[in-house]
């Protein structure tokens, strides 16, 4: 059973809808009690990196996603999730939850070219680094990202997959059992289902 | 290698049959819209379009249930448009679980509406569709209603209104090329790619894998779309449901982008 963190920040059917045509059963809850308790947790969403945290606080569940965290959960962000597990975004004023060492920065537009644009929009080919828990192998990854902002690890090992947007970036992070993705398993065709199947296999 | 997105374009009628016309006219049944996004689905597709042909001329909003059962269906990035006339629409559309709302008719008589959802969901997730044809004594206008109302604007004036609104995408579709298989009108796209700095989608009139380079390299354009192409075997032929294998994409339009 995944447990689906529901904090009102993006919509998450397409998720469930992913899972469920994987024969993953998932649950979407903004319960804080049942996230505490999650054997697998994904924390979804779109929007602004402020807007999340905050709803996090609010509907208290920052507190018992720390504590499933400390339990050793495997835990999932995807886009704006992902980016609200480092310290903290150029995109807003608030901390992060902070359990990947890692700051979450706006594209550099000085370094693109005209012809891309911020927001990143798109399928890009990924590589995953090898021999990581949540690695992938799938033969030419590539996958569906829409984000402006991306995240700059302190360690390169905590780095999980790299993509590239005028520069390389960050596309995926892991430490021990947090990961996440900048990009959407869920709208990534068979790529992103070989994702989500490895993530609920861990 | 830079990736380009090559779009199938989806119409469905107002009793959510799959249709393809010919000049926005004759129609021909394709089959069940659920049916051709499974096959997309296996087929590697970057991003589908589904149109609601009749929503506006029919005046009634988006099909929203008979959305949601396709996009169900949909694990990539989709599209939708027809009869989206206000914020709420858009909302529940990116709700139900789409990426991306288009507008067309109501975008150009209400630009409003336009800036009003990129206010609230990005510029990314609002599209403008602009279909176009020749007129009488030359030029062009861009047309609503399904091709039957003329709006005297020309394609480039009207994309840059709409850009200028907060359209994040500028769809240019040839109605005297729909369902023709004439290869895109290049100059149309040329002239707008140049006049907008928001991505530019080429389509009508993709008959061939080829037609997609010339648009993107040439004529400037962000992404092609088709239709005809992705359902039917062949001109004048039955239908089948397809899309380029991912290596005759790489080797005959990514690779050949630089």
């Amino acid at each position: 059973m995944i447990t689906i963190v529901d904090y009102d920040a993006g919509n998450p059917r397409s998720i469930i809808n992913m899972l469920a045509y994987l024969g993953v059963s998932a649950e979407l809850t903004g319960d804080p009690d049942t996230v505490a308790k999650a054997g697998h947790l994904i924390l979804p969403g779109v929007g602004k990196f402020d807007w999340g945290m905050r709803r996090l606080h609010d509907k208290g569940l920052a507190g018992p996603l720390d504590e499933a965290v400390k339990r050793g959960v495997p835990i999932l962000g995807i886009c704006l999730g992902a980016q609200l597990l480092t310290r903290g975004s150029e995109e807003g004023e608030l901390p992060g939850l902070g359990w990947i060492p890692a700051r979450t920065v706006a594209f550099d537009r000085s370094q693109l070219d005209a012809r891309l644009k911020v927001p990143h929009i798109g399928w890009a080919d990924t590589e995953w680094a090898a021999g990581r828990r949540m690695t992938v192998s799938t033969s030419n990854p590539r996958y569906y990202y829409v984000h402006g902002f991306h995240i700059v690890c302190d360690d390169p090992t905590t780095e999980l997959c790299r993509a590239e947007h005028g520069y390389g970036f960050t596309a995926g992070v892991e430490q021990d059992n947090v990961f996440g993705v900048q990009f959407h398993p869920e709208k990534s065709l068979s790529f992103g289902m070989a994702v989500l199947r490895h993530f609920a296999g861990l | 290698m830079r990736r380009v997105r090559v779009i199938p374009v989806l119409t469905i009628d107002r009793d959510r049959r799959l249709v393809k016309t010919v000049g926005f006219g004759k129609r021909t049944y394709i089959g069940d819209p659920i049916n051709a996004v499974r096959i997309f689905n296996t087929k590697m597709v970057d991003e589908l379009l589904l149109l609601d042909i009749d929503a506006t001329t029919d005046g009634r909003g988006p099909n929203f249930a008979a959305i949601g059962d396709i996009v169900e269906e949909a694990f990539l990035p989709m599209g939708y448009g027809g009869g989206i006339r206000s914020v709420e629409d858009a909302a529940k559309l990116f709700q139900i679980g789409l990426e991306k709302v288009v507008l067309s008719s109501e975008a150009l008589a209400r630009p409003a509406l336009v800036s009003a959802i990129a206010e609230r969901f990005g510029t990314q997730a609002v599209a403008v569709s602009l279909p176009y044809a020749k007129k009488l004594l030359g030029g062009q206008q861009v047309l609503t209603h399904g091709g039957k109302v003329r709006t005297g604007q020309s394609p480039v004036e009207a994309a840059k209104a709409m850009a200028a609104a907060g359209a994040g995408e500028i769809i240019i579709y040839s109605i005297d090329r729909d369902g023709k298989w004439t290869g895109f009108d290049l100059p149309t796209v040329t002239a707008v790619a140049e006049a907008v700095d928001v991505p530019v989608v080429a389509c009508g009139g993709a008959a061939a894998l080829g037609d997609f380079l010339p648009a993107i390299r040439d004529a400037g354009a962000s992404a092609v779309a088709a239709s005809s192409l992705f359902v039917y075997r062949a001109p004048n032929q039955g239908v089948l449901i397809s899309y380029p294998d991912e290596g005759d994409l790489r080797e005959q339009l990514f690779a050949r982008l630089d």
